[in-house]
Order: C-alpha cells, then sequence, then structure tokens
C-alpha cells in the first residue's frame, strides 16, 4: 500500500486486518512524517517512537493469533496532553505539570487499547484547555498546516494539525466551548462533540466539569464514526456517564440518508460578525442538503445572543474550582521551596509561575464570579440563561431534526492577532458554546475554502442530547455531495508541507 | 489609581482576587489583569438584561443523582504509584511546607 499517511483509519485498518500491511510499517510511516514536519507544525508534546513501535508489534502478534478484531486494530492515535496516561508525560499544556507522569490511565485510553489502537504522542494545546488557537499553551503554538503563519485553532489546536498535517490518521480532543469543533473547522478535518456523558471523563484533567466531553478528530465522517464507536459507552468511574446502549454510528454514517429531514439555520448564527466567505460557503453547503432532499427552515433562538456572556462564568467558574489542586504539593513543580515559607507562599509562588496569562485571568474572574455578594447577579444568573438556551434548543428540535451553523465565525487568523484581546478570541467561540451549555451534540466538518483567503470554512451539525447518529447520517451525505464535486477530500488541497 | 467601575473591579479586589485564588500576582499583572476583568464583565454584562428571576438555574446538563456501586474492593493506586509524581517526598509521603504557626 502506497503512501500509508494519507489512507483514512478504515483503510488502514482494513488493510492491517488483511494483513497487507503491518501495524509497525504504519505506525513507523506516521512516526517518519512526525520527525519531517513537527519541528514546523509543532503539533506533538511529546512523541516516544520506540513505545509506539514496541506496541505497534505488540498488536501485529496479537493480530496474528487472531486475538484482536476491533475496528481500529492496528492503527495510530494521537492523544490531546489533558488525557492522562499512565508513565507518560501528560502536561495539559501547561509548565505547571511539567515533568509529570499520571499514574493511571484515562478511561479511553484503556478503551483504545484494548481496541489495538497505537498511540504515537500527546498533542499540544491551549493551557488547561483555555483558548481558541492553541498560542496559549506553555510549551509554543501549534501551526497550521494550511499556512504556517496562522493558528490551528484551539484549545485542540495540536489534535486538528497532527491530522490535517498527515502525522496521525486519528486523534483524540476534548470539547468545552468548541475545542474540538473549532479546530477541525479551521484546518480542514472533522470533529465530533458527543453528546454529554456519552464519553467518560475518567482522567481527563477537568476544565469545567459540566461542560467538557472528550471526542474523536479525523478526516472523514467515517473515520469520526468508528473511533466515536470505539471510545463511548458507559463507565462506573464517570457519575456522568450515561448509562445506555452506544447507538450504531458507523451505519448512520453508512446510511447517509438525509431524504425529508428537516434542517434548522439558526437564525442568530449568521450575519454580524461572520467572515464573507464563511457565509458563502455556508449558503452553499444549504444548497447541496436542500438537493440531497432536506427541507431547510429557519429557526429562531433567542437567547444564544447571551450564550457567550454565561460561558464566560460558568466556565471561569468552574475551572478556578477545578485548577485549585494545582498547588505544587502533589504533582508537577513546585517554587520557591524554603524553610521560612508558608505552604500560602509556596502555593502563591507555583501558581504564579507555572500557570501562564489565560489561565489566570479565568481562575480570577471564576473567583470574582463566585465570591459573595457577586454570587447572583453573575454565577446564578449565567445558570439561569443556561436553563433558557436549552429551552431554545428544545423548542428548535420540536420543529426540526438537526440544526446547522458555521462553526466558526472566520477562518483561521494569524499567530499573534488576537493574543492581547481575550475578547476578540473568545467569540471565536459564539457558535459553538451553546451546545456545551445544554449538554446537547455536534460536529464539525469541511465545506471548501473561503474565496477571500483560501482557508478551510467549517459546518457544524447539532442534533438533540443522545441523537449523535444524526450528526453521522447528515455529515455523511453532506460531505459524500462535496467530494463528487472536489474529487477528494478537502484536505488533500492543503500544501504538502 | 485605583477607579472603582460598576463591577465593583479595581486594583485592590484584583489583588484580593489573587489572595484568594492563591495567584502571586506581579504589579503589572495587577494593573492589566484590573483592565482586562472590567472589560470582560463590561462585555458580559448584558446577561443581566434578560428577566430570569422565575427560570430555574442549570448546574448540570444532565440530572445529577448518587450512583452506587456492590461494595467490592478493588486493587486501587500504591503509594509507590503516586508518590514520586509530587515535587517532594520523604519514604512514601508527601514532603509538604509548614502548615501552622510562624518558623521556629
Amino acid at each position: 500500500m502506497n503512501d500509508l499517511i494519507r489512507q483514512s483509519a478504515a483503510t488502514l485498518a482494513g488493510a492491517i486486518a488483511r494483513k497487507e500491511v503491518s501495524s509497525e510499517e504504519v505506525t513507523r510511516a506516521h512516526l517518519d512524517r512526525i520527525s519531517q514536519v513537527d519541528e514546523r507544525v509543532h503539533a506533538f508534546l511529546y512523541v516516544d517512537p520506540e513505545a509506539s513501535i514496541a506496541r505497534a508489534r505488540e498488536v501485529d502478534q496479537q493480530i496474528a493469533k487472531g486475538e484482536l478484531s476491533s475496528p481500529l486494530a492496528g492503527v495510530p492515535i494521537a492523544l490531546k496532553d489533558l488525557v492522562a496516561t499512565k508513565g507518560v508525560p501528560t502536561t495539559c499544556g501547561s509548565r505547571i505539570l511539567s515533568g509529570w507522569r499520571p499514574p493511571y490511565s484515562a478511561t479511553i485510553v484503556n478503551k483504545l487499547h484494548a481496541a489495538g489502537v497505537v498511540s504515537l504522542g500527546k498533542t499540544n494545546m491551549d493551557e488547561f484547555a483555555m483558548g481558541s488557537s492553541t498560542e496559549h499553551s506553555g510549551y509554543g503554538p501549534t501551526h497550521n498546516p494550511w499556512d504556517l503563519d496562522r493558528i490551528p485553532g484551539g484549545s485542540g489546536g495540536g489534535s486538528a494539525a497532527a491530522i490535517a498535517s498527515f502525522e496521525a490518521p486519528l486523534a483524540i480532543g476534548t470539547d468545552t466551548g468548541g475545542s474540538i469543533r473549532q479546530p477541525a473547522a479551521v484546518t480542514g478535518t472533522v470533529g465530533v462533540k458527543p453528546t454529554y456523558g456519552g464519553v467518560s471523563r475518567y482522567g481527563i484533567v477537568a476544565l469545567a466539569s459540566s461542560l467538557d466531553q472528550a471526542g474523536p478528530c479525523a478526516r472523514d465522517v467515517m473515520d469520526t464514526a468508528i473511533l466515536h464507536s470505539v471510545i463511548a459507552g458507559h463507565d462506573p468511574r464517570d457519575s456522568t456517564s450515561i448509562n445506555a446502549p452506544v447507538p450504531d454510528f458507523v451505519a448512520a454514517a453508512l446510511s447517509a440518508d438525509i431524504r425529508g429531514m428537516k434542517v434548522g439555520v439558526i437564525k442568530e448564527l449568521q450575519g454580524e460578525g461572520f467572515q464573507p466567505g464563511v457565509l458563502q460557503r455556508f449558503k452553499q453547503s444549504l444548497e447541496i442538503l436542500t438537493e440531497l432532499g432536506a427541507e431547510i427552515v429557519e429557526v429562531s433562538c433567542p437567547h444564544f445572543q447571551y450564550a457567550l456572556g454565561a460561558y464566560y462564568l460558568i466556565l471561569p467558574s468552574e475551572a478556578s474550582s477545578n485548577l485549585a489542586r494545582f498547588d505544587g504539593m502533589r504533582f508537577g513543580i513546585r517554587v520557591d521551596d524554603g524553610n521560612d515559607r508558608s505552604v500560602e507562599q509556596v502555593m502563591s509562588a507555583t501558581r504564579e509561575e507555572g500557570f501562564g496569562a489565560e489561565v489566570k485571568r479565568r481562575i480570577m474572574l471564576g473567583t470574582y464570579a463566585l465570591s459573595s455578594g457577586y454570587y447572583d447577579a453573575y454565577y446564578g444568573q449565567a445558570q439561569r440563561i443556561r436553563t433558557l438556551i436549552t429551552r431554545d434548543f428544545e423548542a428548535a428540535f420540536t420543529e426540526v431534526d438537526v440544526l446547522v451553523s458555521p462553526t466558526s465565525p472566520t477562518t483561521a487568523f494569524k499567530i499573534g492577532e488576537k493574543l492581547d484581546d481575550p475578547l476578540a478570541m473568545y467569540l471565536n467561540d459564539i457558535a459553538t458554546i451553546p451546545v456545551n451549555l445544554a449538554g446537547n451534540c455536534a460536529m464539525s466538518l469541511p465545506i471548501g475554502l473561503a474565496p477571500e483567503d483560501g482557508l478551510p470554512v467549517g459546518l457544524q451539525i447539532i442534533a438533540p442530547a443522545m441523537a449523535d447518529s444524526l450528526l453521522y447520517r447528515v455529515g455523511s451525505a453532506l460531505e459524500s455531495a462535496l467530494v463528487d464535486r472536489w474529487g477528494g477530500l478537502l484536505i488533500s488541497e492543503a500544501p504538502s508541507l | 489609581m485605583t477607579d472603582t467601575s460598576a463591577n465593583g473591579i479595581d486594583q485592590n479586589l484584583v489583588v484580593h482576587l489573587g489572595k484568594l485564588a492563591r495567584l502571586e500576582l506581579t504589579d503589572v499583572e495587577v494593573e492589566h489583569y484590573t483592565l482586562q476583568l472590567e472589560q470582560i464583565l463590561g462585555a458580559i454584562a448584558s446577561i443581566s438584561e434578560v428577566a430570569a428571576a422565575d427560570i430555574p438555574p442549570t448546574s448540570h446538563p444532565i440530572p445529577l443523582e448518587n450512583v452506587y456501586r456492590e461494595d467490592i474492593a478493588i486493587p486501587g493506586l500504591l503509594h509507590e504509584d503516586f508518590v514520586p509524581g509530587a515535587p517532594s517526598f520523604e519514604d512514601d509521603r508527601f514532603r509538604v511546607p509548614r502548615i501552622l504557626g510562624e518558623s521556629a
């Protein structure tokens, strides 16, 4: 098989199962690619080639003995660096955790291991997943493979860039306000935020516990469906994990039939603030969905205009509480330790040095929102708006089967452009945040290049909670129509690096 | 110069928040965050326009309830698994700075 790095995960898994190629060869091809291009892309924070090859050999042996039959056996993957992996550095993109090796693995890591998926390493991210550009990583930014001067989105920019630069066929991301979907949109890849509780959070370092959800990243819809099925399912170690059978996402992607389906366009998520080329591609996608037999209906979600405000109170509140555990006592670094120093002084010095600007900003914001005198006006009001946003979705889903919007208001911006303007940075998530507040599911998939800058544009499909299968049906229908027009995936248009 | 804005943000409050959050902020940071917190809170102040007094708050997207499991012992982490991950340890224990009173 030629050009192993350009194959889909499904194709690779098929070839490995038929023993046309070994997992070791596939893994080596990706490790070679990483050593060729990652100096420029900086998608990875940690790669251990020997460990990956040793694991691939082990998987090859299991396959030879017929001990392993999984839809992804032998396929390599990249893991976002907030997924705890036993004995492997896990920094969450933060200096405060430099050198820390977790004593246990996240449930999804165990599931991937059992399925014979081979880890290539850990990917770069905005520190503790706070950001939309990966510029807030404590270890330097990741570069967008479409234009190395531009951001790959965030917080999961490393995972998206690894896939877009053919360093990995699959990656794991996490999405708290758009951290899987926005990077997918700006790198021309596919990313899915599953229904809250659909994928275990055990062993995934918490940003905002009521919003965080891990999910699949890949170059096409089918690969995300397969990866989603491998990582999904109930976990007794996560009390918010949904105890219900996992739907057949692969069958949904295969069916790709949307005739008679009602697709709602969210009135509030277009127009002002959205780049013209983004809106142009979005409108073309609506025409394609109509040609495929769907009915397009405009729906209004009147409270979405308050989603960003509610999110930037709820998230910092939960984050400031979750990040209290990073105090220089049990993991990571400790600063200014000495006999004459109190524990408070050591903690404050450690956190001051270990955390970056955005993390401190949000910790302060959360501390403020939760403090007495402000609690009801800020955190309390944000929680009530969260209810109204959930009700907006419920009302919309009585009229339509799925909702669509542009994933991100703009294409990838230049590195450094918004770094000193937190508000401008927060606006990137305007279309993705409502889904996290309500806990339902969404996908971003590439729908073309914006004419004005030649950069990828993403479309977001939103489905009700537990209806993730609808994302795969609609996504795969739209993708195959687009691939027919383009003569291949959009990502094949990306520069070769 | 410490102007207090509508949301109560001034440099004194930012210093106080830093203490609560265990962040030993520099003077430059205090100045920076005073400005930025005010900007951010100003931009999201519109949420107070929504008349929502009678709307129940949502703290979590799914109903949370206690989850019980059978009381069966399963192997957990051992000291030797997690203690070496700490910045300072002695034998099988975390070594931490003094937590009570003044130094002797």
